[in-house]
């Protein structure tokens, strides 16, 4: 599908919500801010789009993925309603971050609800960010640098990968990974730091997504 | 004449509604997502919300009539209510919500069969004010004109 040309010119978001009222405010939040939408229902429907697969899991060998289910179209950002039955939107980043084919999409948190104790983990298991709905543009200008983070990430992990043993564990690699994205995307950080609205993480000043 | 004056009953109508907490500035976000390649965008969520706050409204009643109460479902219809509310900036219906959530963890039928009453209520007022809104502006549009929507800059 996309090449370079594309990829660089825009960014596509996978939305997740069961409200149809939400999902369409949210689609058209993120067109008005050109990006390309595709939203859905459930947790479960996002991992069918996403091309996920059952025993993907920290499997740094990609090519037992089989071709038909493989992503074929690329996502750069899933943004996710907390609420919803079935699988929770926590459930759903849980099982992303679990497997490695989807692991570095970033991934952010909607809820109407403000539960500290839910944010926290929400960020703690790796959500990008933790947003209150309703939604505003503030919110998702905030994607775009996210999303190229999540693109510099990709170019940088080939070297590591030579570097460690196979034998890694995953919290080993994390913590590679993070050292290594820490130096060159401090200002990414700092820059996150100031944009962060405050009711978007209350209760984290010093808690960050960094921190082991 | 007569397009000055329609327009003027819209920033009018549309203040006092912002005035007496009717609606919170989510209304106005609405709008900023409305243009030319989606004109009808504000009439098309808000017609949504009409038909699932009255989905809703219906499923709480009949909820409230068994002899078994389920408060979780009840808890979750609200949820979902206060939800939708809040996403189109419908502020009364949306704190109506917030009491009836209270009454429910309390398990207070009473207090429940009081907060659904009147969130019915403000869900109708509301959505007579939202037709009406939706009229004045098919007539602006009809005289020639579009609706103003700067002003609502709170």
């Amino acid at each position: 599908m996309g090449m370079a040309a594309d990829e660089d010119t825009q960014f596509h978001v996978l939305a997740v919500d069961d409200s149809l009222i939400d999902r369409k405010f949210i689609e058209r939040l993120l067109k008005t801010s050109s990006f390309q939408v595709t939203t859905v229902d459930s947790g479960s429907k996002a991992l069918e789009f996403l091309g996920w697969q059952e025993d993907d899991r920290n499997n740094p060998n990609e090519t037992s993925v089989s071709p038909i289910n493989n992503q074929e179209v690329e996502v750069n950002l899933v943004i996710t309603d907390y609420c919803m039955p079935g699988m929770t939107g926590y459930d759903l980043l849980k099982k992303m971050k679990e497997s490695s084919s989807l692991r570095n999409i970033p991934v952010v948190i909607m809820s109407s609800e403000n539960v500290p104790s839910r944010i926290n983990r929400c960020l703690e298991e790796g959500a990008e960010e933790f947003w209150l709905k309703p939604v505003k543009k503030s919110d998702v200008n905030k994607l775009r640098h996210h999303m190229i983070r999540s693109k510099c990430n990709e170019f940088e992990k080939p070297e590591k990968q030579d570097e460690k043993q196979e034998s890694a564990t995953e919290e080993a690699s994390e913590n590679n990974h993070l050292q290594t994205t820490a130096q060159s995307n401090n200002k990414w950080k700092a820059m996150d730091e100031g944009l962060s609205v405050d009711r978007s993480k209350p209760q984290l000043s010093g808690l960050t997504v960094m921190s082991n | 004449m007569e397009l000055n004056r329609l327009q003027r009953s819209f920033l009018e109508y549309t203040a006092a509604l912002f005035r007496e907490g009717f609606l919170d500035s989510q209304f106005s976000q609405l709008y900023q997502l409305q243009d030319e390649s989606n004109p009808e965008f504000v009439v098309e969520v808000v017609s949504l919300f009409f038909d699932d706050s009255e989905r809703l409204i219906n499923d709480l009643s009949r909820a409230l009539d068994q002899t078994n109460v389920d408060f979780k479902k009840i808890d979750a219809h609200v949820h979902q209510l206060k939800g939708s509310s809040s996403s189109i900036g419908a502020q009364r219906v949306k704190n109506s919500c917030v009491s009836f959530r209270n009454f429910c963890e309390a398990q207070n039928i009473e207090g429940c069969l009081s907060c659904l009453q009147q969130v019915q209520q403000e869900y109708l007022l509301i959505k007579n004010k939202l037709e009406a809104l939706f009229q004045l502006e098919k007539q602006i549009v009809a005289a020639g004109g579009a609706i103003n929507t700067v002003e609502w800059m709170l």
